[in-house]
């Protein structure tokens, strides 16, 4: 009866064959990966003119900080930017593919690309990837149709949204947002707005911290503010400074010829006899 | 079936550092004040820093219901001995007091990650680092808590820490100035703060030396 059901052809819709696969090596201890609140804070807002994102530079590895000032806006057009939340390598991977995605989608059409198609490429890499590709993503620009803010789960769901936040220090900014937000807000005010909801991440989560990114995307212009905000400066610096002196003792100092230098000589009978 | 495991823990960890330095007549004990559970801040303002007795101060990091129980243990027994003895205890007999009451809670440790400093009889600094159960030993300077492998090495690199197992037997203290030992505090708090996650807000530092205890404070970031 198996044998027959495996050599039937494929009916369309979603292919259900490696559930039991899948239900055999839970069995045998494998745990499915679950959602991972990861240490950042990504805001986007819709304001009157377009689109504003915002994020925090800190990279954590666990407890430690591995960069203090890495960047999480990322480049998917140039109407479209998107912040990304989750496994760096993963953020990296999945924007730069699709960026590239949209650029010849653009050769081919000869249009401006439009959110919704950076959204649908985004969302269905990811519902593939079943969330093992540990994505959070805050996509946002302005097209044809208008200013678009979407924000985009690991495993593939999508929300439309006139303001949104992800990563760890989401409640922390989505905090501010919900008090301060409003439609219609002018380029200054959704600046400052954005750029409060990053400090509230950036003081009050330990996973998000340094400097404040912004871009400010409207009709036919982006502005893409690196480094908007330093909250962070270095505390202390000692005037006299540290000296790192060498512990290392030179014991024994001995050169070893490679090979044998060999001379050329010019014009010999060498080779003769 | 597999066997069901508990998923409620006793301990947790609300993160810090601590640092202390001994030098020829003084001591230096410094403790960050923030206070964490998991990615959130608890308070920006708490002191890790209990003083025992006249000359002893003790610092720990780790989970700080714990550690307040341990410092109630700990003064109620030196409070019996000054009954007893008529004086306070000494730096070297609380640290032996530390370490024997941290292994009497041997199979349900104290999750406390301690450093004694202060002065002994004779009026040198000296420091003991210990580990959760009790292992104790005198060193020169020590580092516990969450940015002690961040610490540590610069330390070690600084203050030129004689082997133990050198003989004769080295002075374990450095021979820093009590200005270049806060210096050297400080900047070691500057950056573990910029690289550790739960060590940040202030830095608490106390000296100890003959004409008794000073206390400073440092800002830190803040993120």
């Amino acid at each position: 009866m198996s044998r027959f059901e495996e050599s039937a052809p494929a009916r369309g819709g979603f292919s259900f064959d490696l559930c039991k696969r899948n239900e055999m090596l839970m069995q045998k201890g494998l745990k499915p990966s679950s959602y991972l609140k990861t240490g950042t804070t990504i805001v986007g807002l819709v304001f009157q003119d377009g689109v504003i994102l915002g994020a925090d530079t800190r990279a954590t590895e666990g407890p430690i900080v591995a960069d203090k000032n890495c960047e999480k806006i990322h480049y998917m057009a140039p109407n479209i930017y998107c912040c990304g939340a989750g496994t760096a390598a993963d953020t990296e991977a999945v924007t730069d593919m699709v960026s590239s995605q949209l650029k010849l989608h653009r050769f081919h059409t000869g249009r401006e690309s439009r959110v919704v198609t950076a959204l649908t490429l985004l969302k269905s890499h990811l519902f593939s990837y079943q969330g093992h590709v540990s994505a959070a993503l805050v996509l946002g620009g302005v097209d044809v149709t208008g200013p678009h803010l979407h924000t985009i789960y690991p495993h593939g769901s999508t929300d439309t949204l006139p303001f949104a936040t992800m990563g760890s220090g989401s409640l922390a900014a989505m905090a501010i947002f919900e008090s301060k937000y409003r439609e219609g807000l002018t380029r200054d005010e959704g600046v400052k707005l954005v750029a409060e909801a990053i400090c509230s991440g950036i003081f009050n989560d330990l996973g998000s911290g340094s400097n404040v990114d912004v871009c400010v995307i409207t009709k036919g212009k982006r502005e893409y503010l690196r480094n908007y905000m330093l909250p962070n400066p270095r505390t202390y610096v000692s005037e006299k400074g540290y000296s790192f002196s060498k512990k290392t003792e030179v014991l024994l100092t001995k050169i070893t010829p490679l090979r044998e230098l060999v001379e050329v000589i010019e014009g010999g009978d060498a080779m003769e006899e | 079936m597999t066997k069901q495991q508990a998923n409620w823990s006793p301990y947790d960890n609300n993160g810090g550092t601590v640092v202390a330095i001994a030098g020829a007549d003084y001591c230096v004990i410094a403790a960050d004040t923030r206070m964490s559970t998991g990615y959130s801040i608890l308070t920006r303002d708490y002191s890790k820093i209990n003083q025992l007795a006249d000359k002893s101060v003790l610092a720990s990091s780790g989970f700080q219901a714990d550690v307040r129980a341990l410092q109630k243990v700990l003064a109620a027994r030196h409070l019996t001995y000054q009954h007893q003895h008529n004086k306070q205890m000494s730096c070297p007999a609380m640290a032996h007091l530390l370490s024997n009451t941290l292994y009497f809670k041997r199979f349900f440790p104290y999750y406390a990650f301690n450093v004694l400093g202060g002065l002994d009889s004779e009026g040198k600094g000296c420091v003991f680092t210990y580990d959760a159960v009790g292992s104790y030993e005198r060193v020169g300077y020590s580092a516990q808590g969450s940015g002690a492998t961040l610490i540590t090495p610069f330390l070690d690199n600084q203050l030129k820490s004689p082997s133990p197992l050198l003989l004769p037997a080295k002075d374990a203290v450095t021979p820093l100035s009590e200005i270049e030992a806060i210096d050297l505090v400080k900047t070691c708090f500057a950056s573990a703060s910029e690289r550790d996650i739960y060590t940040g807000d202030k830095v608490e530092m106390l000296v100890l030396n003959a004409s008794g205890i000073r206390r400073e404070f440092m800002e830190l970031r803040k993120d």
